[in-house]
């Protein structure tokens, strides 16, 4: 496979730190927001926006540039913290996260903000949205990608599969799915609310390309990303198991983070665990 | 009307490359497999996901296409509701919705295939433009002037033939009624089929004496207010007739604008609030309350209301 630099997924590693950290102050500041699914999120947006997909915060409408779709619209906050730190936007303006008047909206919204993509907030959209911006890119003769972030509950939505169906159909190529892997949702783990095993499975046989990775390696993110991109007659999937809440112990694997502003002890409790895993990663 | 359409597809995609066709297995009900059969690489089959297909139409606007969006108008503005207003009018995306068989043109299949108030889903959604096509005439303007228009659009198409009202010389506007005949007792709104139906009812009312100015909106969003204004200000009763709900649709947006700004006698006719059956289209908007005979009535109630 390919060769990653270990500077690189050092650097990139950290980052992803650098972004919990953005997260937490920003809900913590708003009083509401999706920690868990931003927590759970922060490598595969941090591999994706730093690194694998082509864009320039210098040019949000350059013709040519990849399409990243935040299919999973509650982890808004780590794209913020993302699109913050590429330069779309300042750092401070994160903390209005939700405010009256605010361009950083409770979920995505790409009529108020620099670098958004698509609107997203209700679930299942990124998928079908994701064919139709391969299909155009297809028909254009471009080389741009599209990249999906959905949920692992996310993926109980029927217009989920029929977009995975209709990607297949077209042989989308140029399409990737990330499934955020974290094994939990709002009422509780996603193998009691709606069980989706086994979900490699399913992927494989609506005719996608299915690798499963762990998704706070960094090093494995990167290199299923870069095979994804080879494959050329279909569309691609990448299981990236993951934990909700990672990064902060008394939240990681705990559903009830899924939209809970932090208290001021959570708050202080949690960045004093986040710098001391970004200093010591 | 959907042979015209058909043709209107094609005509118009001829002219821009950018534009895209997509259908949810009624390809040959809508007519747009003549368009898939010339453009087979613009056209696009998404199967019995309607939802789905919203939202590809979505993606390819998204990505500098102007997509046409066909399946039955219910389930267009029913199954699809969510991926409507929220990727479409939220998101201000520029995909044009056509809802096929609209009202009851899809007589026979029965209430599950009819769609009777997707006026009133449509219009409550915001940064949508609503339009009901009196003729195939005018649907086929319409269709290059949605085309060209920038923002989400939801158009009617029936699937039966519809009496012919205007000609090539009819100049058509989004957002612009039209003045069919003059009148200074009461006017008459009407909108799709039922334009037809109300020249008819005005030739009536003539006949007892009655002078009924006859008005054909085909863009129930956004209003012509102006020209629904004058009418109530001018002639100081209404009537109002669509192939449609009376619930929220052509008449609900009378009543919204005129009970705020100059409330006149207002007469809504429509479908009440009941589901239909499975019988001849004609039958059917006879027995649901559609008639000429109702609007007739129902100016005549309006008539005596008047102060």
């Amino acid at each position: 496979m390919s060769n990653h630099p270990e500077a690189l997924v050092q650097k990139l590693s950290k980052l992803a730190y650098d972004l919990r950290l953005d997260v937490i102050r920003m809900v913590y500041t708003a009083g509401s927001g999706h920690i868990g699914g931003s927590m759970s999120a922060a490598e595969i947006v941090t591999a994706l926006m730093f690194h694998h997909l082509r864009i320039d915060p210098k040019q949000p409408n350059w013709p040519d540039r990849d399409r990243f779709l935040l299919s999973k619209g509650h982890a808004a906050p780590v794209l913020y913290a993302a699109l913050a730190h590429l330069g779309f936007f300042s750092i401070e303006e994160l903390e209005t996260l939700r405010r009256l008047d605010s361009r950083l909206q409770g979920h995505p919204d790409r009529l108020r903000t620099p670098g958004v993509e698509m609107t997203s907030g209700f679930l299942g959209h990124g998928i079908a949205i994701g064919v139709g911006l391969a299909l155009a890119a297809r028909l254009d003769g471009a080389r741009w990608k599209v990249c999906v972030l959905v949920g692992d509950g996310e993926i109980q939505a029927g217009v989920i599969w029929e977009g995975a169906m209709a990607a297949a159909k077209f042989k989308l190529g140029n399409l990737t799915t990330i499934v955020d892997y974290n094994h939990m949702q709002l009422d509780g783990p996603v193998d009691e609310i709606m069980p989706v095993e086994p979900l490699g499975d399913k992927w494989r046989s609506f005719g996608w390309r299915v690798r499963e990775i762990n998704g706070h390696n960094m090093r494995q993110i990167l290199e299923a990303l870069d095979e994804a991109d080879q494959v050329q007659d279909r569309p691609s999937v990448i299981l990236a198991h993951t934990t909700k809440g990672k990064g902060v112990s008394f939240m990681e694997g705990e559903h009830r983070w899924h939209s809970r502003a932090p208290t001021k002890d959570e708050y202080s409790r949690a960045v004093s665990e986040l710098e001391w895993k970004r200093d010591n990663a | 009307m959907r042979d015209a359409y058909g043709e209107a597809l094609l005509e118009y995609g001829t002219i821009n490359p950018n534009m895209v066709v997509l259908d949810a297995d009624i390809s040959s009900s809508t007519r747009t497999s003549n368009f898939g059969n010339r453009f087979p690489k613009r056209f696009f089959n998404l199967g019995i996901a309607e939802a789905g297909m919203v939202d590809v139409a979505v993606g390819l606007a998204l990505g500098g296409k102007v997509p046409f969006v066909n399946t039955f108008a219910s389930l267009l503005t029913l199954r699809a509701a969510e991926q409507v207003r929220t990727c479409v009018a939220y998101a201000r995306t520029n995909v044009k919705l056509m809802g096929h068989h609209a009202g009851l043109s899809d007589s026979f299949d029965g209430p599950t295939h009819h769609s009777v108030f997707d006026l009133s889903v449509m219009r409550s959604m915001p940064n949508m433009t609503v339009i009901v096509p009196t003729d195939s005439v005018e649907m086929r303007k319409m269709v290059l002037l949605v085309a060209e228009y920038d923002g989400p659009v939801y158009m009617r198409i029936n699937r039966e033939e519809v009496p012919i009202l205007s000609d090539e010389r009819h100049e058509v506007e989004i957002g612009k009624g039209v003045r069919l005949l003059d009148g200074d007792d009461i006017t008459i709104i009407g909108t799709g089929i039922m334009v037809s139906r109300c020249l008819e009812a005005a030739e009536e009312l003539a006949a007892r004496g009655i002078s009924a100015r006859v008005l054909e909106i085909h863009t129930l969003k956004p209003l012509d207010d102006q020209m629904v204004m004058a009418a109530a200000q001018e002639t100081g009763a209404l009537v109002t007739a669509e192939e449609h709900s009376i619930i929220g649709g052509l008449g609900g947006a009378v009543a919204e604008l005129t009970t705020a700004r100059y409330p006149v006698p207002l007469e809504r006719v429509g479908i009440g609030d009941t589901f239909a059956e499975s019988g001849p289209y004609p039958d059917l908007l006879d027995r649901y309350g559609m008639g000429v005979t109702n609007i007739v009535e129902k100016a005549a109630s309006a008539l005596s209301r008047k102060r």
